[in-house]
């Protein structure tokens, strides 16, 4: 049963599923930055209190974290269709995933920024310094430690909803365990591509951990 | 005299708002200051110093009155224009607030980068400052890497980096030690004698006003209560607001209450420079033979004038003290009684 065509299969579906997370990341954070960066200027004490704006992307995020994903995906069909041309496989499944993880990149974006003390916030603006260069230049270089921090948190949390993304034909490891594990009963192939998903993750962990450490300029020694 | 004025401040109010209650931090402030001094703005905890320390350079906007910096109304700026002004006026903050991130030099070159400066002549200007203030060595370390007092001279040198005119300095000190505090200091006086450098300082210390300032404002509840030069104000303190200041920590004392408490009557007397040669509490004592007490003595040099200050507890007997006290103001002294006051 472990002939080279599983090994393929298990190898090229790692592929996917790396491809799957990573686009799926880069997306939200597309969406998810700039809105998580829009919370953080529009709040009551933020660069330029806007309660408008707040209140529409606080409750729109709030809104599309609330929904399952599993439900999320099955009600974006029609969009992702739209986007993609087809809604099954794996570039069908960046699409939902994007949205589901757009709001909560923001979150984890806003309370990164929110971490950033508002005493440097003054010094800048003290020295004349725009909203943008606020945001770019203090905002975010400051954050830098705890955005990557997050960042893969995210990682890990659109790997695990990448794998649900098997259940409907989405291709990746998740498939594999789907179609393998679950409906053939091959309990061995199940474990391989549960084991291979914590090392995704693991690996992904340790060098969210490592480039956070070493961008961070705050501990001594 | 007739010199520049720097920022001239006119009725200036600030009202917070809050959601259940309203709080007038500010109410009426009038103050000029000019070019070349040392401002100090000195008042305890709450009373409005921080506030109006932003309003000079519009980090809080005065709900009433006008704030004039260099002859322009910043009520009547532009966003870019007040941005433009703001380069002019820097800040240095008790928190120290660097880029904890960036290097000692990138955070001298911030503010030249928000100017959109050249990057080359940005470090070439920082290196520059990094030696004014004694750190040169440190240009490649990280602020988590140096001493509160290190940090404020990185922050001190950022805040030279626009050639300002005017220095903000919001409890600068407050956050070092007596010592590191008297280099800051030190170092402040120097930029001001040597860049002619305009400086502002928000501080709730006596000592800090009497180390460097030229002039001060004391500022209690929200008001001005005292402005003038820094010699004046400790000679002659006119308000009970500044009577505490001047005395701070020292009247308050457990010892100090219980001494004005017993009924006897204290006095405090002002020693001038004509006097300070002469034993005066001696001669008194022995033209009246009758000891008198002393609570608190205090000689202090400011500005190059030598002030002295005294608190003597008199004798009971009533006649002995009056006698005292008429003895002490042929000598030109100025005597004053202070139980009105305890506390």
């Amino acid at each position: 049963m472990w002939d080279n065509a599983t090994i393929m299969m298990l190898v090229k579906e790692t592929g996917t599923t790396l491809f799957i997370t990573l686009s799926s990341t880069v997306f939200g954070y597309a969406l998810g930055l700039p809105l998580g960066i829009l919370l953080v200027v529009t709040a009551k004490d933020g660069l330029w209190p806007n309660a408008v704006i707040y209140k529409i992307l606080d409750v729109t995020v709030n809104v599309i974290r609330s929904v399952p994903f599993l439900i999320l995906m099955m009600m974006l069909i029609p969009f992702t269709r739209f986007v993609v041309g087809k809604s099954y496989g794996a570039a069908a499944t960046i699409v939902p995933l994007t949205i589901a993880a757009a709001p909560f990149i923001a979150r984890l974006v806003e309370s990164s920024l929110l971490e950033v003390d508002k005493g440097v916030i003054e010094a800048a603006q003290s020295m004349g310094a725009g909203i943008g260069t606020i945001v770019w230049k203090v905002l975010l270089a400051e954050a830098r430690t705890s955005l990557i921090v997050g960042a893969t948190i995210t990682l890990g949390t659109i790997l695990g909803y990448s794998a649900m993304a098997g259940v409907v034909g989405g291709g990746g490891l998740g498939d594999v365990a789907i179609r393998y594990g679950y409906f053939r009963y091959q309990a061995d192939i199940m474990i391989v591509t549960v084991a291979l998903l914590v090392i995704l993750v693991q690996i992904l962990q340790v060098i969210g951990t490592k480039l956070s450490k070493k961008l961070d300029k705050r501990i001594t020694g | 005299m007739d010199m520049e004025t720097m920022i001239k401040v006119k009725d200036v109010g600030k009202t917070f708002c809050g959601k259940e209650n309203t709080v007038e931090a500010l109410k009426g402030i009038n103050l000029e200051i000019h070019k070349g001094e040392i401002y100090g703005i000195i008042g305890m905890s709450g009373a409005g110093k921080s506030t109006l320390v932003r309003c000079l350079n519009f980090l809080e906007r005065p709900t009433t009155g006008t704030v004039e910096v260099g002859g322009k109304d910043l009520a009547a700026l532009s966003e870019k224009e007040l941005r433009a002004v703001r380069m002019q006026i820097a800040m240095i903050f008790q928190h120290f607030n660097l880029l904890m991130q960036r290097t000692v030099l990138d955070n001298i070159c911030f503010p030249m980068e928000i100017a959109g400066q050249k990057k080359k002549g940005a470090r070439a200007k920082a290196l520059e400052l990094l030696e004014v203030v004694g750190l040169s060595e440190k240009a490649g370390a990280y602020p988590a890497q140096l001493s509160g007092g290190q940090k404020q001279r990185v922050a001190i040198a950022r805040a030279l980096a626009m050639n300002p005119k005017i220095l903000l300095c919001d409890e600068a000190t407050s956050a070092l030690d007596p010592t590191t505090t008297k280099s800051i200091l030190a170092l402040l006086k120097d930029i001001n004698q040597k860049y002619g450098i305009t400086i502002v300082i928000i501080t709730h210390e006596m000592a800090v006003v009497r180390e460097i300032c030229t002039h001060v404002a004391i500022i209690d509840g929200g008001s001005l209560a005292e402005t003038g030069r820094v010699e004046e104000v400790f000679a002659r303190p006119r308000t009970r607001a500044a009577r505490k200041l001047v005395f701070q920590g020292e009247i308050g004392s457990e010892e100090m209450k219980w001494n004005l408490a017993t009924g006897k009557r204290c006095i405090r007397i002002v020693f001038r420079e004509n006097s300070s040669f002469e034993p005066v509490i001696g001669n008194m004592v022995l033209a009246c033979k009758t000891p008198a007490n002393i609570l608190l003595a205090d000689t202090k040099d400011i500005g190059g004038v030598a002030h002295g200050q005294m608190i003597l507890q008199l004798p009971e007997d009533e006649a002995v003290a009056g006698k005292m006290i008429d003895y002490l103001k042929e000598r030109k002294l100025e005597v004053e009684e202070l139980d009105h006051y305890v506390g």
